[in-house]
């Protein structure tokens, strides 16, 4: 089977559709990072808090939100997670509204809000981001109800764990759900420590501000060094000229990529940030494997133009260019529609970033290592010094 | 078969083998649930999966190098005595803890003032100042050795707490790029979290200093002083379980680090629940020359305070010469005493911390995060899997067998060192077996191109390997950069994914290079020569 077939289309002369297509598309993430949704930026990078709750019945944000306005939480956003009939939210606040000397203020001004009757010196134990194994067979222990042996009250822990998360995924509505599964004292043993509220908190993360706009620094930082590091690595290789059409194209990746999660509004985080620098490196394969080809053609074919030479460079590669970056989309994709919520903003970026990391290697780093020629021929009329068909040709003394 | 071909076969059964050991060890048993208990005990899973608190506290190193400086003023205050220079006053400057001031000294005597400070303290250096004052800095790699100390210090002192606790692998390190002063404390599995967070933050400071006297308000404090002053050596600090303030010293004579040993015991008149703590010996020294000068009937009694955590225990007067030994009693609870006695034997903490970040993430959390993985990973693999055979026929079966083989060098790379699987540490592997598989695409299409230009099976194959080589080698090079770079600077879940994917490139560059042609030859030498290839 065979897609693609001797194809002989002419790219560089499309140069200029190519190029308003980049331009429409930067501009309009530049315009929406500038005037519309700014970057949007999780709270990583931000600072502030998240709280991820699960409710036992589909949960009513309008009633979340009175609570959470009644506690003084005014400005906290409430967000609908994962499938809809997993009845979970995710309530965010601002960095304002964390304190960084007493940093899970907001967090514990959430849960109280959505106390509707706390039981005074028990713990609910649908909160599974600190009620676990740990609490539950230290309390079973520590009242030791049946008169048995450690390793028995482990036993119990385990068992009630699996009901809450796995029978009943996540939210036991009364204790009396443990029956059959443990035997009646360790269920009225848990209830002098624990009951069960009709929701569970799973998870959620507070960030402070220092840590925030450090690890703004170091996502800066990282994807910087990475470019320069392509570049480095691409001069070495081959051509200074390669190495900086190499990066151009990587940065309009970047920047296009960028450009889709403010269009879209979704948060950047320390995941996208890590997707991102993938796509840095990986964006460059597509691009290498079109110069390699541009490379060794250059060596071949002495009569043609250097346009010539790229045109059909991208020709020659352009089934395995298509298919090596199918078959990784092919992967994304998978992990876009499978991965789950917490992976989504990284999957998105490489389903985004793969289309547009193959697309720049045809239509910008190529065209841009034909123009910066052709410029440096039209100034230096007469001697044919091309960067890689020159007699200073570095690349063919190294091969 | 070729001999070349029949060594080649066995190194890549050998490699095979080894990764599986290297993924799953020795299993106890070749069940599904042996499996998966003999892999976890190899790859660890990190928080994300597992469930847990990742915290970043900011260690307050300036406490510690004002702590520093005030001993150094002690210092020089003694031997500027001893000379018989005059001075109006010696402070440390508000906002520079690693430096303090000498003020109101006579012109004659700024030559033999710095000669006093070059000598007595040689972790500062002097420098003059405006209106005949002195400056003395402490030296930029003393004090940035004072802060690495600090952390290291601190460091140590949480990671003996949490063992205290019971926590199963917690990871203590130092978090940031350098300079941050910050400390990473991971605690897997979820237990009782408040606790942990408290008794990690807890200080525990000890601290015995010198008490001069005790007073209902500080108000009423600052009345007793002359001039109504406070002494600038001296400070208020609030008493721990009554509402009275203390004039004591603002440096101490025993701090947490001399502590040797420290139990809960009980008092044997009363009953009492008190702390008894044991001293280095070097510090014991010093404790006895400072109880010999200060006992009652001493030259200069005075009264000890017991600092705990800034806040005055209680003060009594001395009695006699103590040196390495006492106790602390004074409204403690019995618990309170058990706690504190595990805190002070696991060292104080040197300065106190701040909570920067906290994360959770709930065990039924991490196994939906596990569960949308793995269906991600196998749907991911199917599809690539799938495509190759329809694409590439024939070679299809080999790409397929060079990926998983990928996958089982890049797990037993993760099972050898240990290394923890993250959920972004999934998508690498996901992801690897989607640029693995690029490599072969780069190949097989090589191939196929020189199979068109007329060469011969062999020959094509040849070549096809031969000039994909340095492409595939560019390629693995730049995306292995750009996932150092991400193992490096990044944090927990996406150091895990760099590593993950480092891990599988470097499999890639093995089982697409060298498996496949492996197989490939293999396919070779059994046909008959010009027999088509299945590409």
């Amino acid at each position: 089977m065979e897609f693609f077939r001797n194809t002989n289309i002419d790219f560089l002369g499309k140069k200029w559709y190519f190029l308003s297509f980049s331009l429409i598309f930067s501009a309009a993430g530049i315009l929406s990072m500038l005037f519309w949704h700014g970057i949007p930026l999780g709270i990583d990078f931000r600072g502030g808090t998240v709280v991820e709750v699960k409710f036992a019945d589909a949960p009513n944000n309008n009633a979340i939100r009175d609570a959470l306005d009644k506690a003084g939480l005014h400005n906290a956003v409430i967000q609908t997670y994962g499938e809809s009939s997993s009845n979970e939210v995710i309530i965010k606040l601002d960095l304002k509204e964390t304190n960084e000397s007493d940093l899970d203020k907001g967090k514990n001004q959430i849960i109280n809000a959505l106390e509707t009757n706390p039981v005074q010196g028990k713990q609910n134990i649908n909160n599974s981001d600190r009620i676990g194994f740990g609490a539950i067979n230290k309390a079973l222990a520590t009242r030791d109800p049946m008169h048995a042996a450690p390793t028995d009250y482990e036993k119990y822990a385990r068992q009630v764990l699996d009901v809450r998360d796995k029978q009943k995924s996540g939210i036991l509505r009364n204790l009396d759900e443990l029956k059959g599964a443990v035997p009646d004292p360790v269920i009225d043993a848990l209830k002098q420590d624990f009951y069960a509220a009709n929701f569970g908190i799973r998870g959620g993360d507070v960030v402070g501000p220092q840590v925030g706009s450090q690890l703004r620094t170091q996502a800066e930082l990282a994807v910087g060094f990475s470019l320069l590091a392509m570049l480095v690595y691409l001069w070495f290789r081959f051509e200074l000229i390669y190495g900086v059409a190499a990066v151009v194209a990587c940065f309009h990746d970047t920047l296009i990529t960028v450009g889709a999660f403010s269009l879209t509004n979704q948060e950047i985080t320390l995941t996208v940030i890590a997707a991102i620098l993938t796509l840095v490196g990986y964006s460059m394969n597509d691009t290498i494997v079109v110069f390699d080809r541009i490379r060794e053609n250059v060596k071949l074919m002495r009569r043609e133009s250097l346009a010539e030479i790229v045109n059909k460079s991208i020709n020659q590669t352009l089934s395995r260019t298509i298919l090596t970056s199918g078959l990784t989309f092919l992967t994304v994709l998978s992990l876009y529609l499978f991965g789950g919520e917490v992976l989504h903003g990284f999957s998105f970026a490489l389903v985004i970033g793969i289309l547009i990391g193959t697309y720049s290697s045809i239509a910008v780093a190529a065209p841009m290592l034909v123009a910066y020629t052709e410029w440096r021929v039209g100034h230096a009329a007469g001697t044919v010094a091309l960067p890689a068909q020159g007699s200073k040709n570095k690349v063919r003394a190294k091969v | 078969m070729q001999k070349n071909l029949v060594i080649k076969l066995a190194i890549i059964t050998g490699i095979l083998l080894m990764f599986l050991y290297g993924i799953f060890g020795i299993p106890s048993s070749l069940s599904g649930d042996g499996l998966k208990q003999a892999v976890l005990k190899r790859i660890h899973l990190g928080l994300d999966l597992e469930g847990g608190t990742h915290m970043i506290l900011q260690v307050q190193v300036e406490e510690a190098v004002a702590g520093e400086t005030d001993r150094a003023i002690d210092t020089i205050k003694e031997e500027l005595n001893k000379a018989k220079i005059t001075y109006a006053e010696i402070s440390r400057d508000p906002n520079r803890p690693d430096q303090f001031v000498i003020k109101g000294l006579s012109t004659d005597s700024t030559s033999a003032v710095r000669t006093i400070v070059t000598d007595k303290l040689s972790t500062y250096l002097p420098t003059s100042g405006p209106n005949n004052t002195q400056i003395a800095t402490m030296k930029p790699d003393v004090l940035a050795k004072l802060k690495t100390d600090t952390v290291d210090k601190s460091i140590e002192a949480i990671r003996q707490r949490v063992d205290a606790l019971g926590v199963s692998e917690p990871v203590i390190q130092r978090n940031g790029l350098g300079g941050e002063n910050q400390i990473l404390v991971e605690l897997p599995g979820v237990d009782d979290l408040n606790r942990a967070k408290e008794i990690i933050q807890s200080t525990a400071r000890l601290e015995l200093r010198e008490s001069r006297g005790v007073y209902v308000s500080e108000e009423e404090a600052r009345k007793a002083q002359p001039n109504g002053l406070i002494p600038p050596n001296m400070e208020l600090l609030p008493g721990k379980s009554d509402n009275r303030v203390y004039l004591v010293s603002r440096t101490s004579v025993v701090g947490g680090t001399d502590i040797r040993d420290a139990s809960a015991g009980t008092k044997s008149e009363t009953g009492e629940p008190i702390i008894n703590f044991y001293l280095n010996p070097e510090p014991a020294k010093k404790f006895g020359d400072f109880t010999e000068a200060h006992r009652e009937g001493g030259p200069d009694p005075a009264n000890l305070a017991i600092v705990l955590d800034k806040k005055v225990v209680t003060a009594p007067s001395i009695r006699q010469r103590i040196t390495d030994q006492g106790y602390i009693e004074g409204n403690l609870t019995a618990e309170e005493a058990k706690d504190k006695a595990m805190l002070l034997r696991s060292g104080s903490l040197p300065a106190s911390l701040h909570y920067l970040t906290e994360r959770t993430v709930g065990a039924s959390l991490g196994a939906d995060s596990i569960r949308s993985g793995v269906k991600a990973a196998i749907a991911g693999m199917l599809a690539v899997m799938i495509f190759m055979l329809i694409y590439y026929r024939g070679a299809g079966i080999n790409a397929d067998l060079a990926l998983v083989l990928n996958l089982v060098i890049l797990l037993g790379f993760m099972g050898f060192f240990g290394a923890v699987l993250t959920l972004p540490g999934i998508a690498g592997v996901i992801l690897t077996v989607g640029m693995g598989v690029d490599s072969n695409v780069l190949i097989f299409e090589r191939i196929r191109e020189e199979l068109r230009n007329g060469k011969a099976p062999a020959a094509a194959v040849d070549q096809g390997f031969d000039r994909a080589w340095t492409t595939i080698l560019d390629t693995h090079v730049t995306t292995i950069v750009s996932a150092l770079i991400l193992f490096f600077v990044g944090t927990g879940p996406v150091s895990g994914f760099g590593l993950t994917l480092i891990f599988g490139l470097l499999a890639n560059l093995f089982t697409a290079v060298f498996v496949s042609r492996v197989i490939f030859d293999a396919v070779l030498s059994r046909k008959q020569r010009g027999a088509a290839l299945s590409i």
